[in-house]
């Protein structure tokens, strides 16, 4: 349905200028922030020292900053029209992968590009709320409430869930779902299918959990009972506690946390980052990362909502949860919420293609606000 | 298009209810926070201190031991180890290779070091060899370029200068045992060592100290990052020891291959100026532990190296128990001076025939005579008529039959029978042919060369009663030791007898005998049996004792002291299987006494 006043000149494609000025910069502004925590940190992390960990990521963060800007840049419909394209690209690399994969830290998830290994599942979450969004904006809501509506989105989320799942990489598989789930929930997917599957799930856990990986059975049980096994899986979880609970309100200083420096605190510099954070800073900087992450999330609805277009708001809603889900999964891991499942958080972690998935995300959050007025059809 | 409206309501609805569950959520992260860092924080602080901070006792050096005259007997030497560090070789096999051609590693040395190595972190010091002199550290260090990676570190080790001399007395430190009792965290120390036996063991609280404390920060693989405090230990107290070097090594020489102990005391005080048991061990080896051969020789040695005599030996103390027996029947009014018995060479007691060790006898004698030529007849009679009892009410006395409580671990008490105690242990009624056998110092009646040292003390200083000790008396003018309550007279007659022993021609003793500067000795010898001789024996010839082999030779006693006028020391030789107290003990006691003497003519001022 079109307004009639806006039809006339809205329908149009934007003047770089306009793009320039509908950019918001105090959201830009909120994620530079972050990134110069994160490169602070790893300062921190390698002892004071840029090597091998800050400097690269200030690199990486300036050409994610490039990306970021890039995708701010472009129209809303370009993600439309290319959306399927873009999914079942990602797709056939993830297959890819599955084939002949490089691999790293125990599970087939990179491709060697030369200049950098890229994550196939990273892009996975972009391509997945693209696709998701696409469709979703096609069928009407008869259609949405309909079971023979779900299957084709079901199939888009259950093809890179299992060949996530099988790398294996439980946590970006549970992140995808949780995504997807996001997705179905919003566009008004009725509450007790979501019912009906959550109890399918608890009838399945006993069959899932015969088909976990030894070591991801291990990290849910040591997430059940750390003490479990203090010096083994457990300990990931208890030294990051004690590291957290010593920092205090206040933090013990810049360079002076004590678990963090003497390396009682493992993967200090990816995934538990915000440990060594909250060390350092107390829980006055532990509550300042959340704060400004809830401002991001926050901005991120807001931009949403004020979208003209079904595609947009979903689109916009679909990438803020994914980002929400990799602040909310890691900080309630290393917090001892939630099992340690490897997920590192963006922007502050140490690593390249999260952090290149996550700006070129906030490119399209940027490029939706811009293109708020601008009304999209249903293909 | 209503529909579409309602797609597009649905939607923002949805979407708020989702964004604020997401906000919501990431709220509860902060009060998690909370939760960690204000509520438990203080939990949390204690937990990373334990995880950063360790912990480690700072050795104190331990108590030197002195001789009476400031000679050390058991002090702390420099020990030199060389150690090596992984990580700072450039290869462990260059390195390996280069230190054997300077010091030579035996095989199974070199395959522990390699183990070592692979078991340890890279930064954690391996032993390659200690035990090093200062020269041998020094040639190490000299080539230290060659070696890299190869660190020598310095601690102390117990050392004992007099090695075997004074190995019964001293002791000596070793490994803290599954057994011993923990009471001090400083036990726990790996390699820390602890008095085991002797001087080391009798006083180990006094010469350990207390540890001092280090704190250091250590990282998550145990590497020291710095340290954090220190505060250094108490040294433990030197301890001075009435033991004379000179006299304990005269002891020692004088024994010589044989086995047995020479016990010396200062007759006033009780202090013990020489106290050697031979053969002996080196404690040296004790401290680096000893090899499974060494152990072995020592266990197997039919000298028994290992027990000291002079506390743990038991041995009848013949002859020499014979002014107990006196001093009973002089204070019980049973004999005088004048008293006198007719010694026939034997005496018969039912169908029992009691020999005296002259076959011809030595006719009419008194007391005094009896102890000069250590006559059988006339104690035996004076036992028989005494009674046990009153014999062993003497001897106890005299600090026979009782611990003396020196300290030394395996002191046995000996053995001073009565009528109870028989009855007691063999639930039979005293024979009065018992009785007359304790009158020689036979029988059941056992002693241990330090009790009988105590015992001649104790008669030469007129009858106080002294206790050995270890410890230097510094204050001996105000040193007064209970009265026995013996009469004057009475001690004077068996001193009396115990210097014609040494000094009258017929007495037992007159080969050990000496003058210096007026200045003789007083004494008795004792030879006792450990076979007995048969019958038939006697009428064929008693075997010579070199005829014998070794085990079955008699034990020869001796306990004399000096200056006869005016006694000072006190001493009493035993020497197990040594044939006879007069050629083999007397000897022994009379070079000892002289030497004594000596000493204190060319003394310095001691006190």
């Amino acid at each position: 349905m079109y307004k009639a006043y806006e039809t006339g000149f809205r329908n149009q494609t934007l003047s770089f200028r306009e793009k320039f000025w509908g950019i918001s910069f105090s959201y830009v502004l909120l994620i530079m922030i972050l990134a110069v925590i994160g490169v602070v940190m790893l300062y921190s992390a390698a002892n004071g020292s840029w090597q091998p960990w800050a400097w690269r990521q200030l690199m990486r963060f300036g050409l994610g900053f490039g990306v970021m800007l890039v995708v701010a840049f472009m129209d809303v419909r370009i993600f439309l029209r290319y959306a399927y394209l873009f999914y079942f690209g990602v797709l056939a690399l993830l297959i890819l992968v599955e084939i002949g994969g490089h691999i790293g830290m125990g599970a087939q998830r990179w491709i060697n590009l030369g200049f950098m290994k890229l994550q196939p599942s990273e892009l996975m979450k972009i391509a997945l709320v693209l696709a998701l969004a696409r469709y979703f904006n096609s069928i009407p809501l008869q259609s949405i409430e309909s079971i023979k509506g779900l299957l084709f989105p079901l199939a888009l989320v259950i093809m890179p869930v299992f060949l996530v799942m099988i790398q294996p990489d439980l946590g970006t598989a549970l992140m995808l779902l949780f995504n997807a789930g996001a997705i179905f929930f919003a566009v008004g997917v009725q509450l007790w299918k979501f019912g009906v599957v959550l109890l399918g799930g608890i009838v399945c856990l006993p069959i899932a959990w015969h088909f976990l990986h030894t070591y991801q059975k291990n990290r849910v049980l040591t997430f059940l009972d750390p003490e479990r096994d203090p010096l083994g899986a457990g300990y990931h979880i208890i030294q990051s506690k004690i590291a957290l609970g010593s920092g205090g309100v206040f933090g013990k200083g810049f360079l002076n946390g004590t678990q963090s420096h003497l390396n009682f605190l493992p993967e200090k510099h990816t995934d538990f980052i915000f440990t060594m954070l909250s060390e350092e800073f107390g829980m006055i900087g532990a509550a300042l990362v959340i704060l400004i992450n809830f401002l991001i999330i926050a901005y991120s609805f807001v931009f949403a909502l004020r979208s003209a277009s079904y595609f947009g708001k979903l689109t916009a809603i679909g990438l803020a949860t994914n980002y929400f889900l990799y602040v909310m999964i890691n900080i309630a891991m290393v917090l001892g919420l939630l099992p340690v499942v490897g997920i590192p958080l963006p922007l502050i972690s140490y690593g390249g293609t999260v952090l290149l998935s996550v700006m070129t995300g906030f490119g399209i959050i940027l490029a939706v606000n811009t293109n708020r007025n601008i009304n999209i059809g249903k293909d | 298009m209503n529909r579409d409206n309602d797609k597009g309501k649905v939607l923002i609805i949805r979407s708020l209810i989702l964004g604020g569950i997401e906000l919501f959520l990431l709220f509860l992260l902060i009060f998690r926070l909370y939760y960690l860092q204000v509520y438990q924080a203080d939990r949390y602080k204690t937990l990373a201190d334990e995880n950063r901070i360790s912990t480690r006792l700072l050795v104190p050096p331990r108590g030197i031991i002195y001789d009476r005259h400031q000679n050390m007997l058991a002090g702390n030497r420099q020990n030199f180890q060389a150690l090596m560090v992984a990580e700072q070789t450039t290869n462990i096999d260059d390195t390996l290779n280069a230190f054997k051609e300077i010091m030579p590693l035996d095989e199974e040395e070199e395959k522990r070091i390699r183990k070592d190595l692979k078991k340890n972190r890279s930064f954690v010091p391996v032993k390659i060899k200690d035990n090093l002199s200062w020269k041998e550290a020094a040639q190490i260090l000299l080539n230290a370029p060659d070696l890299p990676g190869v660190i020598i570190d310095e601690g102390l080790s117990r050392y004992y200068p007099y090695g075997d001399i004074f190995a019964h007395v001293i002791g000596y430190v070793a490994a803290v045992a599954e057994n011993d009792v923990k009471d001090d965290p400083l036990l726990e120390v790996p390699g820390f060592k602890i008095g085991k036996s002797g001087i080391e063991k009798l006083y180990e609280k006094e010469l350990r100290g207390k540890a001092g404390n280090q704190k250091l920060e250590v990282n998550a693989v145990g590497r020291i990052m710095k340290e954090i405090e220190r505060e250094d230990g108490v040294p433990g107290n030197n301890i001075e020891l009435s033991l004379d070097v000179r006299l304990q090594k005269k002891a020692y020489e004088l024994l010589g291959e044989e086995s047995g102990a020479i016990v010396m005391m200062n007759v006033k005080t009780g202090e013990i100026l020489a106290f050697a048991s031979a053969p002996a061990f080196d404690p040296n080896s004790f401290t680096h532990g000893l090899s499974v051969e060494e152990w072995k020789e020592l266990n197997s040695n039919e000298k028994n190296p290992l027990l000291n005599k002079a506390v743990s030996g038991l041995y009848s103390p013949g002859s020499t128990f014979k002014m107990v027996v006196g001093l009973a029947a002089l204070e019980s009014g049973l004999v005088d001076r004048q008293s006198r018995s007719f010694c026939a060479g034997k005496m018969v007691l039912g169908n029992h025939t009691f020999h005296c060790w002259k076959d011809i006898g030595h006719g009419y004698i008194d007391i005094v005579q009896a102890l000069q030529h250590s006559c059988d007849i006339f104690f035996y009679e004076t036992a028989q008529q005494l009674g046990i009892n009153k014999i062993a009410d003497m001897a106890r006395r005299f600090g026979l039959g009782a611990k003396t409580g020196i300290g030394i671990e395996n002191e046995k008490s000996g053995l001073i029978p009565d009528t109870e105690w028989k009855l007691k242990q063999f639930g039979e009624p005293w024979q009065q042919g018992e009785s007359i056998i304790s009158g020689i110092g036979q029988g059941y009646v056992l002693t241990t060369p330090l009790q009988l040292a105590t015992m001649v003390s104790r008669i030469a200083n007129g009858g106080y009663e002294v206790y050995p000790t270890f410890r230097k008396i510094s204050d001996t003018k105000n040193f007064y030791p209970k009265s026995m309550g013996l009469s004057p007279q009475n001690i004077e007659m068996i001193r009396q007898g115990m210097y014609d022993v040494v000094n009258t021609p017929g007495g037992t003793a007159l080969m050990a005998r000496f003058n210096f500067n007026g200045q003789r000795m007083a004494g008795k010898t004792g030879t006792t049996q450990v076979r007995r001789i048969s019958m038939k024996e006697r009428q064929t010839g008693v075997l010579k004792q070199d005829e014998l082999p070794w085990k079955y030779r008699n034990h020869a006693l001796f306990v004399g002291f000096a200056p006869h006028d005016n006694p000072k020391y006190g001493v009493a030789v035993l020497v197990e299987h040594g044939g006879s107290g007069s050629s083999v003990s007397a000897p022994m006691g009379g070079k000892m006494l002289l030497e004594a003497l000596k000493l204190d003519a060319t003394d310095k001022p001691v006190d």
